[in-house]
């Protein structure tokens, strides 16, 4: 059970006590997590390369966060089918872990005769993807399942399947089971080369790693990654989008995700539910070149806003709790970019775009099929180490309302962020925990602690107390 | 059951426990009581109890938790009421500039879901005191863009982070700029100072503070003041390494700084009063309340900066006394009023509090909030077309203070009659 975040490699700079590597994942997201725990399945030597110093923290942190039904993929896609498959796959997987979903269903909400006229190809595109249970909602019935929704809405597309779901939980469960399963995670460890050969050679800071077989999953970074192998498939145009995270007394002003109908303009802004209890509006949509460019911009959060008045007007009149954007690992092509290198050894995972959180786990029995086709001796499969997750969802009994719990454990029942109330005990099994944060947003996304209303005016000093103790 | 130990919950849990209304119990969700004081290491507290010499936060916090405990009320700390059982009203519905009035029966609302360490409670009181205070809005709501990184953080944060728990120098960062001029930014800046850091600016929107125009800055050393100018927005990967600006007459810059602090944009700690259905006043974002502390709730009192977001520790620890009186004669038997008239404001006025009059009981001054500062302006309240109140004040109007308007017309206000308008003529 390794996690590091310093120091060398193992085997690096010691050639003669070889560690080299079965499979090396590079990038620490939501699908070389996947990856790596599907791996972990079999007999293998498996690392996890990620530059960052935690799992998730790039594109796989900051999105809408929505189990897919894939609804709405292009029909005979490879996104179509994974995302379906992966749909499944995670909601037996959250069930079994702990991984809180909310299957509150989705409504496509036309707010014009033009949109109107496309709910019905919507659902005929739903049904060529696999989604049969769409149906068509009236103006009357639609402002009895929504009844705060804005004036002016002439029907929707209902899509039931559709669901909200923790996605920073999704992650580190992934990581969690790989990481008790044998698999070896190196933060903060940015690949700066490769040296081709058998084993590939991976140049970082902290020494050479080898490993027989790569996964590229490096997500915002895969076009650049790939030609350090000397491929050109596909360049990767960050896409951002900024969200506007509402208070906890907004959710009780929508009950579904309101989705637009995509247009001409694009996939357009949502507001939904989230499992921690708020409401999200957004995204944007804004082709950048800048791969770190997550910051928000007052035109921005101003069209957000706009947006939001007419789908919820009562929404835009709540506090905010947070703003936040993340990036889509947008290409050129519509499909994702997943390539098998054969004799490389090498698979590429490119192009994940937002539905990536919901296909990951399908993403990840694909490219490991990919890996097997392309030489690597999976052997026999093994049970994966059982993981049961910290509950974040609030639909869902948080420890400060277990009686039983605190009973046990009395700091479980001494709350320190006040607004998400987040315990101590909480926060004390997070800095202990498998995959520890290295960070107080790390931390956040373990307890939501800090996450709340005040953003940390009243827990943050306490907060970063107790994450300080920890780690001396 | 009193919910908050601040001066003013404290303060209300003194007199109440003194007066002998039977058993006078304080939930804080803090570890100590004393709420914002105990963060606050400069002095001038308590004032108008010890002029010659006044205390620093802390020891003011402890002289009011003893007090309270003296006079025989409980504190329990490290408690939080975490709302109200489910059965009982449910959150309001918030609708600007139409607050409901909305009452549950006081079986229901009288009992609130605690959780300690202890386990989980439901406690029942005969009265509920809500004095939860309020709390600085941070970067996020008041919708600052830019990056999101380290290095951010609110007055409070910052005082308790030096404060409490003494982190010093680069725990907190290096260089500082303070966004805000009112009455806590001073001390910010100071707060910065003492913990090691240079603080390069403090920045407003609107005019110098009026301190500042007299030449009376609280700072030891003076830290240059950028007024008429906006934060646009924040720079950094990681970290904070700037603070971008403009300028009224539309010169933009960057002022390179680690630390940011946010001040001086108070909202109440109106969670708990929404949950349980108290109707909320959408000027002051607190509970709507009358001149004897009363929310739409019978039974549910609330005093203090939960009514408004900030005043001084003085002003809540007079109207957590104040309150306590209004609780001891709710025990005695005082009816409920069926009907208050709605106290509304017109821009540029910002809020009033109280914001419900019950014209018999008409003895507490109001509470009023200009949202620009106003020279000596004409103040004019009308009730259905008929003026109850005209004068004119004799000193400006600053937003970052309140202003006092004496009780005396509001015996006038028709009880029958529809919302009663205060407006600058």
């Amino acid at each position: 059970m390794t996690v590091t975040r310093s120091g060398p490699l193992p085997g690096a700079g010691d050639d003669s006590a070889p560690a080299v590597y079965d499979v090396a994942v590079v990038g620490a997201g939501v699908v070389g997590c996947a990856i790596a725990r599907e791996l972990a399945r079999h007999r293998l030597r498996v690392a996890i390369v990620e530059a960052s110093g935690d799992v998730g923290d790039g594109t796989s942190k900051a999105n809408t966060a929505i189990l897919h039904t894939g609804f709405d993929a292009v029909p005979g896609s490879l996104e179509s089918r994974l995302v379906r498959d992966g749909q499944a796959r995670l909601l037996a997987y959250a069930a079994e872990t702990g991984i809180p979903v909310e299957p509150v269903g989705a409504l496509l909400i036309a707010w014009d005769e033009e949109q109107l006229a496309a709910l019905p190809r919507l659902a005929e595109k739903a049904a060529r993807n696999g989604c049969h249970d769409t149906r068509p909602v009236g103006p009357t019935e639609l402002r009895r399942l929504e009844p705060r929704l804005g004036a002016g809405a002439l029907g929707a597309l209902s899509v039931p399947g559709e669901a909200i779901v923790c996605p920073w939980t999704t992650t580190l469960a992934y990581a969690t089971q790989a990481v008790l399963s044998g698999v070896d995670l190196h933060l903060d460890c940015r690949v700066e080369k490769v040296r081709q050969g058998d084993p590939h050679r991976l140049v970082t800071p902290r020494g050479v790693l080898r490993a027989r077989h790569l996964v590229n999953a490096a997500g915002l970074h895969a076009d650049t990654f790939d030609a350090l192998l000397g491929h050109h498939d596909f360049t990767v145009t960050p896409r951002r989008g900024q969200l506007i995270v509402y208070d906890k007394f907004a959710r009780g002003l929508v009950r579904h995700i309101l989705l637009p109908v995509p247009g001409r303009l694009g996939k357009g802004v949502l507001v939904s539910p989230t499992v921690y209890g708020n409401v999200l509006l957004g995204p944007t949509a804004e082709d950048l070149d800048d791969r770190t460019a997550t910051g928000s911009t007052a035109e921005g959060l101003a069209a957000l806003r706009a947006q939001g008045r007419r789908i919820l007007p009562a929404l835009v009149e709540e506090e905010v709790t947070a703003v936040y954007a993340g990036l889509r690992a947008a290409t050129e092509h519509d499909d994702y970019r997943i390539t098998a290198h054969p004799r490389q050894r090498y698979v590429t995972v490119g192009g994940i775009r937002s539905t990536g959180l919901t296909a990951s786990m399908a993403i990840a029995a694909h490219v490991v099929g990919l890996l097997a086709d392309g030489g690597l001796e999976l052997g026999p499969e093994r049970p994966l180490a059982p993981v049961r997750m910290p509950n974040l969802g609030e639909a869902f009994t948080r420890p400060y309302e277990d009686a039983a719990l605190i009973a046990r454990d009395p700091e479980y029942g001494r709350l320190v962020c006040h607004c998400e109330r987040v315990s101590r005990g909480e926060i004390r099994d997070a800095l202990d925990s498998v995959v520890p944060p290295a960070t107080l947003d790390g931390l956040r996304r373990r307890t939501r602690a800090r996450g709340g209303r005040c953003q940390g005016v009243a827990c943050g000093a306490a907060v970063r107390a107790q994450f300080e103790e920890a780690r001396r | 059951m009193i919910v908050g130990a601040g001066p003013a919950g404290l303060t209300a849990a003194a007199t109440l426990a003194a007066a002998g209304a039977g058993r006078v119990e304080v939930l804080e969700r803090d570890p100590a009581p004393g709420g914002v004081p105990r963060h606050c290491a400069h002095g001038g507290f308590g004032a108008a109890l010890l002029p010659w010499r006044p205390l620093d936060g802390p020891e003011y916090a402890r002289n009011l938790a003893d007090a309270a405990v003296r006079a025989g009320a409980s504190i329990r700390t490290g408690v939080t009421a975490t709302g109200w059982p489910a059965e009982g009203p449910g959150p309001a519905a918030w609708e600007p500039g139409r607050p409901e009035e909305r009452v549950a029966s006081p079986a229901e609302s009288l009992t609130l879901d605690v959780t300690g360490p202890g386990g989980l409670e439901r406690i029942t009181a005969r009265a509920v005191l809500l004095a939860t205070g309020a709390r600085e809005r941070p970067r996020s709501a008041r919708l600052v863009p830019g990056a999101r990184a380290a290095g951010v953080l609110t007055a409070g944060e910052l005082q308790q982070s030096v404060n409490l728990y003494r982190m010093r120098g680069d725990a907190i960062g290096r260089r500082a700029v303070v966004v805000g001029a009112g009455p806590v930014a001073p001390h910010a800046a100071r707060t910065l100072r003492d913990a090691g850091l240079e603080v390069v600016a403090r920045v407003t929107e609107g005019q110098p503070p009026s301190t500042y125009r007299r030449g009376l800055t609280t700072d030891r050393v003076p830290v240059p003041l950028l007024a008429w100018t906006t934060v646009t927005g924040l720079v950094g990967q990681g970290r904070i390494t700037g603070v971008t600006v403009r300028h009224r007459g539309g010169r933009t810059g960057t002022l390179a700084c680690d630390t940011v602090v946010f001040t001086d944009d108070w909202i109440p700690h109106h969670e708990l009063a929404r949950a349980g259905g108290v109707a909320l006043d959408p000027a002051t974002r607190g509970p709507v309340a009358d001149g004897a502390f009363r929310t739409s709730v019978p039974g549910v009192f609330a005093a203090g900066n939960v009514l408004r977001g900030i005043e001084s520790a003085a002003v809540a620890a007079r109207e957590g006394r104040d309150a306590a009186y209004a609780v001891l004669r709710h025990l005695a038997g005082a009816p409920w009023p069926s009907r208050t008239v709605p106290l509304v404001v017109e821009p540029p006025l910002l809020w009033v509090s109280p914001n419900r009059i019950d014209a018999p009981l008409a003895r507490r001054p109001f509470l009023l909030r200009p949202a620009e500062p106003l020279g000596l302006p004409v103040l004019v309240a009308v009730q259905d077309g008929r003026l109850l109140l005209r004068t004119r004040r004799l000193t400006a109007l600053d937003p970052s203070r309140s202003v006092r308007i004496a009780p005396h017309w509001a015996h006038a206000v028709d009880p029958e009659g529809g919302p009663v308008v205060l407006r600058t003529r």
